[in-house]
């Protein structure tokens, strides 16, 4: 063999090796820094600091920054992870870096706000980012929305819900239901048809796949609540008249107290057990809901969200 | 090593003293003696973190912007002052011209390290008057710019055995920047799906990760570096050298150098 195709096939079978070698070695530098990348927050001295170094090449930096705060969310939100140390200041770099990264604001703020295992369980810092995102772009109704929803759903502040939902309705082209949801938490903030209304929203306002499911689960949880209140309502009541439980909900019908078969939102039967408690036959389909679960139930690390189409 | 890689190595050496490489220090030791007065009157508490920072980035950048503007010209120039064609009239083979090459730019670039890392040392005593028990991670920090070096010498090789040396800068300097975002660029292949997210990941796997090995921040502010991640570092630069090298051999194996 000529001593340059021997160079040539020596040279050709290293470089497969190597390259074959070095995804190898890249998987385990990927175990052992598991998120390093994402502790460099950590040494930053301020947002401000980081987008004087970026050099004005802000947006780009800002968008591996926005990127990094979804895979971390992720990452940990899987993980059943109940805190989330390195959210907030992700998020803050990424909207100091680009102020009218609307999405950071809307995602930033359903990942910061809700308590473990639906997200980080830091309602105020959430308030701060949608604040700051507000004062950066106060012409985006979506953001006084989201505030009011924060303050709604995790603070269960409705003096101030109803504030940022005012403040929301005066925006130009905004959303007519603001001016309405103000009002509401102003007189009936803790009704059920008001959280109705905020999810149902929140569904037909969004184009994003995973807040319309969230939203979709949400709503149905809130209808399951109803549903489970009103039959162990008319559950009660029979016992009252009757004197005992009744044995399906057959009876219940016969009494003139139902009309038909109850099914949850998916199309399922409620289950009536002998204690006089009605169930839900997969409480896992339905993330979020106070009623109908049998006792000592789990839910699930994850919510199982279905697709909304 | 062979006696003929070896001359190579040592000539390539002397070429890039001569050529005033080594200057570069001059402006290292103004920038760290300059860094160490101002910051010791400025920085309240953070003189030794500005230090380090400063100083490490230094022989960083200096070093990097070397391995490419000297690595680009390294068989361009043998080419464009025909000094090439009596070097491989010889009994030199083109795979031993190159790994020569190779190994006479690293050891220039070992030695510039190797004085600037003094200069980073000295700063560091100036400022804070006594050494740290922590400051033997400095030495890692500065071994993982080492081996950047070697990485980013074996690309601007194998740009320059095929393209000219312009382009061969540019690739270099765009692919250390990628690099240097190696691990989000794998993210976002791993957010994405179907045909993407195969292209983002092979394209992920395939740039040098430069991002494991900067530990710049992490040094500075004391904390260890694992022995898991010097070995898997290590391994990775050398085996990613290699293959970069084994790539220019290729192509100047089948080079027409008529």
């Amino acid at each position: 063999m000529k001593a340059s195709r021997q160079t040539t096939l020596i040279a050709s079978i290293l470089l497969v090796a190597c390259l074959g070698g070095s995804v190898l070695l890249l998987r385990g530098l990927d175990r052992v820094r598991s998120g390093a990348t994402l502790e460099e927050v950590l040494y930053v001295p301020s947002p401000q600091a980081l987008k004087r170094m970026s050099l004005g090449y802000d947006g780009l930096l800002a968008d591996i920054y926005w990127t990094r705060a979804v895979q971390y969310f992720g990452t940990k939100f899987h993980a059943g992870a109940e805190h989330y140390d390195l959210l907030a200041p992700l998020l803050e770099i990424t909207t100091n870096l680009d102020p009218h990264l609307i999405v950071a604001y809307q995602y930033g703020g359903n990942f910061l706000a809700p308590k473990p295992p639906h997200g980080a369980g830091m309602p105020q810092r959430a308030i701060q980012l949608m604040e700051y995102g507000i004062r950066n772009n106060p012409d985006d109704w979506h953001l006084y929305y989201q505030l009011g929803f924060i303050y709604y759903m995790d603070l269960k502040d409705y003096g101030h819900a109803a504030d940022a939902f005012a403040r929301g309705s005066r925006v130009p082209n905004a959303h007519p239901w603001l001016k309405l949801l103000s009002g509401f938490m102003a007189e009936r903030a803790g009704d059920i048809n008001t959280a109705r209304m905020m999810w149902t929203t929140t569904f037909e306002t969004t184009y994003d796949k995973s807040i319309k499911a969230n939203a979709a689960a949400h709503l149905r949880a809130l209808q399951v609540d109803e549903d489970v209140t009103k039959l162990e309502g008319a559950v009660a009541r029979y016992k009252e008249r009757s004197g005992h439980l009744p044995s399906s909900f057959g009876d219940l019908t016969a009494a003139g107290m139902l009309r038909g078969t109850p099914r949850d939102p998916l199309g399922n039967l409620y289950k009536l057990t002998s204690d006089g408690r009605v169930e839900l036959q997969s409480p896992d389909d339905f993330p979020f809901v106070e009623k109908g679960t049998p006792p000592g139930y789990v839910p699930p690390r994850v919510p199982k969200l279905l697709p909304t189409d | 090593m062979n006696s003929r890689i070896g001359l190579i190595a040592s000539n390539t050496f002397r070429e890039a003293v001569r050529d005033r490489v080594l200057y570069n220090l001059i402006a290292f030791a103004l920038l760290m003696s300059g860094a160490a007065i101002l910051v010791g009157q400025i920085s309240i508490d953070i003189e030794r973190l500005v230090v380090i920072n400063l100083g490490l980035t230094a022989v960083s950048l200096f070093g990097i912007v070397i391995a490419i503007f000297i690595g680009i010209g390294l068989v361009s120039k043998e080419i464009e002052r025909r000094t090439l064609y009596t070097v491989l009239s010889r009994p030199v083979r083109r795979w031993e011209f190159i790994a020569g090459k190779f190994m006479g730019l690293a050891g220039t670039l070992v030695v510039n390290a190797f004085f600037m890392a003094i200069g980073v040392f000295a700063a560091l005593l100036y400022v804070s008057h006594h050494f740290q028990a922590s400051d033997r991670w400095l030495l890692v920090a500065l071994y993982f710019i080492i081996l950047q070096f070697l990485i980013i010498t074996s690309l601007a090789l194998f740009f320059s055995s095929f393209s000219s040396p312009l382009m061969a800068a540019v690739f270099a300097f765009a692919l250390f920047v990628i690099g240097t975002f190696a691990e989000d660029l794998r993210g976002f292949g791993a957010m994405a799906k179907g045909v993407v997210r195969w292209l983002a990941t092979g394209a992920a796997y395939l740039v040098p990760n430069f991002s494991a090995l900067n530990v710049i921040s992490s040094v500075a502010h004391q904390r260890p570096v694992s022995g898991q991640l010097i070995l898997y570092n290590t391994a990775y630069a050398l085996i990613y050298t290699l293959m970069a090298v084994c790539g220019a051999v290729l192509i100047f194996e089948r080079r027409n150098l008529k």
